[in-house]
């Protein structure tokens, strides 16, 4: 057993009400830059949908994650030698089109122009070359289902569902949609890691954040079409890739990431995980249908007390464990089976796990759709959006993960529904709780961390030990006030 | 005297400013040192012009290369005049291909409105010196036949000249204007080097066959912490 600890995150899909507030917070962070204005290390996309950028699900177009060989896995275009033999030119890659051209408007028009009988007007300006542009595309193009027949209508994971289903999806009264929001997800098994041929990539042993040394970094860009998520990001101008690095100044100094601390509806948890390393590549090569459970065998008990001496034999301070015991991440994931990884079958065991959407409440049912006023609200089984369509997303096509988590999820609801409201007879929620293996105690617990958790419950952050690091090799007081990043020159594009 | 300066006297200077400046800029100013890619930019016609220009440099620079390390090995391989045309072949080819991915890189400069945004007045030095070398190369390859044979008989000789610090310029006193063109213009091209975007060759991702495939860092440098503790022992 080789156990480390990972800093792990859960978005509860059921609360967020799609606001981009995340976004917007990650964007006056981190890429407020020039070269970086196109960049959302943190997105929010409207589900069904192609996303961002386009269709970044379709894996025969850009070529991310993994795929498994026997007992190993590889890279899906760059391997060692072909990744280099595509240095010159990568076939791949995406390019700014498929994300957007950032643009800008030249307000100072509306200052300067004459009087005239027209409104002067703020003509649109590129903010690559600076003439003026026609804007065709932008970071949320498709929200809320904007141009679905060009969008929802290429969503990859629309294959998943039956043609009748499809249909309904573009009937004006049936439309329905959900937002997932998006942010590196610290992969187990980073296929950008494992595509940098400058080695720029790395994975921070002490709590698995996936960062990407600027100063290291070449330009070769196989990183951005080997992330099957697109979240590796090549910044135009700088001529540098450029990653998520899920705010550890912030994390460090046991502060919650931006995009984390920001969420409005309260939808984002993390915590640590403690898991087998050595668990990595036999997990990452199991069948597509058995990922999800692999996966989960793979995150320890942290209350095992044989966990907890080998964890402590690899160098986990008692801390870290204590914090991953008090983890929502763990409970969510693990103990309650209610949250799953986005698209495992890319093999790159990612560690942001999605607990998925019990919305919206509306049946579909033959010819009608169901205003669902004789029950107080649909079965998971004629749920609008197809569980097949979930399943697609968030569990590699195992269908049976995904009806458990919802199950349990509307058996929650029930179950508060009899608490507060008494119109509920017992009886049937103790069924439906049997039924996905839960209690009237553990419902009430996801009630409450779903509901009314506090800052510090939605937020574990392990304490980073920074002093054992530093403090036996050099004088702390060089450090002090430090808070590990920035540049020790300033990022200027080379000549 | 003008040949003395610029076959005997530069090439030192060349050196000196190749070394100095190429460490210290990767020292100083590490960040500044990328493939500095427009590919995220546009894709297409970059495919017709990097693959080949590519290519075609690289053979060229290790035929050039290969050369002067082994001159008697490949005169002896050049012995037989089927070889010799085999050799020459191939090199007029990558020299084509050199020159027609250059001359597609530097029109897809010109014609991608993006692309200008990204291009230094370092590059269009770039591009002029290496077109004029790559032209003169192809024109010496074209005019002055089996340069693979006498290369070694004439350059070489003097380049070792160089190695040795005992600059001989006589060497090349004879040879044609354009081949002295082309040895001018690789040492403008090494003067420019550190300068450019040339840069790149140096930190080329040769060490990616053998790594492992995950890379993990710990911030914790456990044996030093652990000499540390050994040594409060003591």
């Amino acid at each position: 057993m080789d156990i480390r600890a990972q800093v792990s995150m859960v978005f509860h899909l059921d609360k967020c009400i799609g606001c981009h507030t995340c976004s917007i917070a990650c964007k006056n962070v981190w890429t407020d830059r020039k070269g970086a204005e196109y960049m959302w290390w943190n997105n929010v996309e409207t589900k069904p949908g192609t996303g961002y950028p386009t269709a970044w699900e379709d894996q025969e177009r850009y070529g991310g994650g993994w795929t498994q060989n026997g007992d190993v896995v590889q890279l899906r275009v760059n391997g060692r030698f072909r990744g280099l033999a595509n240095i010159f030119h990568n076939p791949k890659l995406p390019v700014i089109d498929d994300y957007y051209e950032p643009w800008t408007y030249r307000y100072q028009d509306l200052f300067d122009a004459p009087a005239s009988d027209d409104q002067p007007t703020a003509r649109a300006v590129s903010l690559i070359t600076g003439e003026p542009m026609n804007i065709e595309a932008g970071p949320n193009w498709d929200d809320d289902l904007g141009g679905s027949p060009v969008y929802a209508a290429n969503d990859p994971n629309r294959a998943a569902m039956t043609p009748q289903e499809r249909e309904m999806m573009f009937e004006v009264e049936r439309l329905t949609f959900f937002y997932l929001p998006r942010i590196c997800n610290h992969c187990l098994n980073p296929a950008c890691v494992a595509a940098c041929p400058s080695s720029a990539l790395y994975k921070r042993g002490e709590d698995g954040i996936v960062v990407l040394n600027q100063e290291r970094c070449r330009g070769w860009r196989l990183c951005v079409s080997a992330c099957p998520y697109k979240k590796t990001y090549f910044n135009w101008a700088t001529g540098k890739s450029e990653k998520c690095i899920l705010c550890y100044p912030r994390v460090e100094t046991g502060q919650a990431p931006a995009c984390f601390h920001s969420c409005v509806g309260r939808i984002r948890y993390l915590g640590i995980l403690l898991y087998d390393a050595d668990k990595i590549l036999p997990t990452a090569t199991m069948p597509d249908a058995e990922l999800v459970e692999a996966q989960r065998a793979m995150i320890l008990d942290p209350h095992d007390p044989e966990v907890i001496r080998e964890a402590e034999k690899n160098g986990i301070h008692p801390s870290v464990i204590e914090s991953a015991q008090k983890s929502p991440v763990y409970k969510f994931v693990k103990e309650w089976k209610l949250a799953l990884p986005l698209h495992i079958e890319y093999r790159t065991l990612p560690m942001l796990f999605y607990v998925p959407p019990l919305l919206p409440v509306l049946a579909k049912k033959a010819d009608t759709y169901d205003t669902a006023t004789e029950d107080l609200w649909a079965p998971i089984e004629e749920a609008r959006l197809p569980i097949e369509y979930m399943a697609s997303l968030f569990a590699a096509g195992n269908v049976g993960k995904v009806r458990h988590a919802m199950k349990k999820e509307l058996a929650v609801r029930y179950f508060r529904r009899h608490v507060t409201v008494g119109d509920v007879p017992a009886a049937r929620v103790d069924a439906m709780l049997a039924e996905v293996g839960s209690s009237r105690e553990e419902a009430e617990a996801i009630y409450r961390l779903t509901s009314l958790p506090l800052f510090d419950e939605r937020f574990v952050i392990p304490p980073s030990h920074r002093e054992e690091a530093v403090e036996a090799l050099e004088s702390p007081f060089e450090f002090r006030g430090a808070t590990g990043f920035g540049f020790r020159e300033k990022p200027t594009r080379g000549l | 005297m003008i040949e003395n300066i610029v076959f005997g006297a530069f090439p030192y200077v060349v050196v000196v400013l190749f070394l100095f400046v190429t460490i210290q800029r990767y020292r100083a100013r590490g960040f500044t040192v990328t493939s500095l890619s427009s590919q995220f930019l546009e894709s297409r016609a970059l495919y017709w012009g990097s693959l080949p220009f590519h290519i075609g440099i690289i053979l060229l620079f290790f035929g050039h290369f290969i050369g002067f390390l082994i001159p008697r090995e490949v005169m002896a391989w050049n012995a037989s005049p089927l070889r010799l045309v085999v050799l020459e072949v191939t090199a007029l080819a990558a020299g084509l291909l050199a020159l027609v991915g250059l001359v597609l890189l530097i029109l897809r400069r010109l014609t991608h409105a993006r692309l200008r945004a990204v291009t230094s007045n370092a590059d269009t030095l770039l591009y002029a010196v290496l077109l004029a070398q790559i032209a003169t190369g192809l024109y010496v390859a074209l005019v002055h036949r089996w340069g693979s044979s006498w290369y070694t008989a004439v350059a070489v000789p003097y380049l070792k000249s160089l190695f040795v610090l005992e600059p001989n310029v006589k060497l090349l006193a004879d040879l044609p204007l354009m081949v002295k063109v082309h040895i001018a213009g690789a040492w403008v091209l090494f003067a420019i080097f550190p300068f450019t975007r040339l840069m790149h060759i140096l930190v080329a991702p040769v060490p990616y066959l053998w790594r492992q495939t995950q890379v993990v860092i710990w911030n914790r440098d456990r044996r030093k912490l652990r000499r540390v503790a050994a040594n409060e022992k003591t």
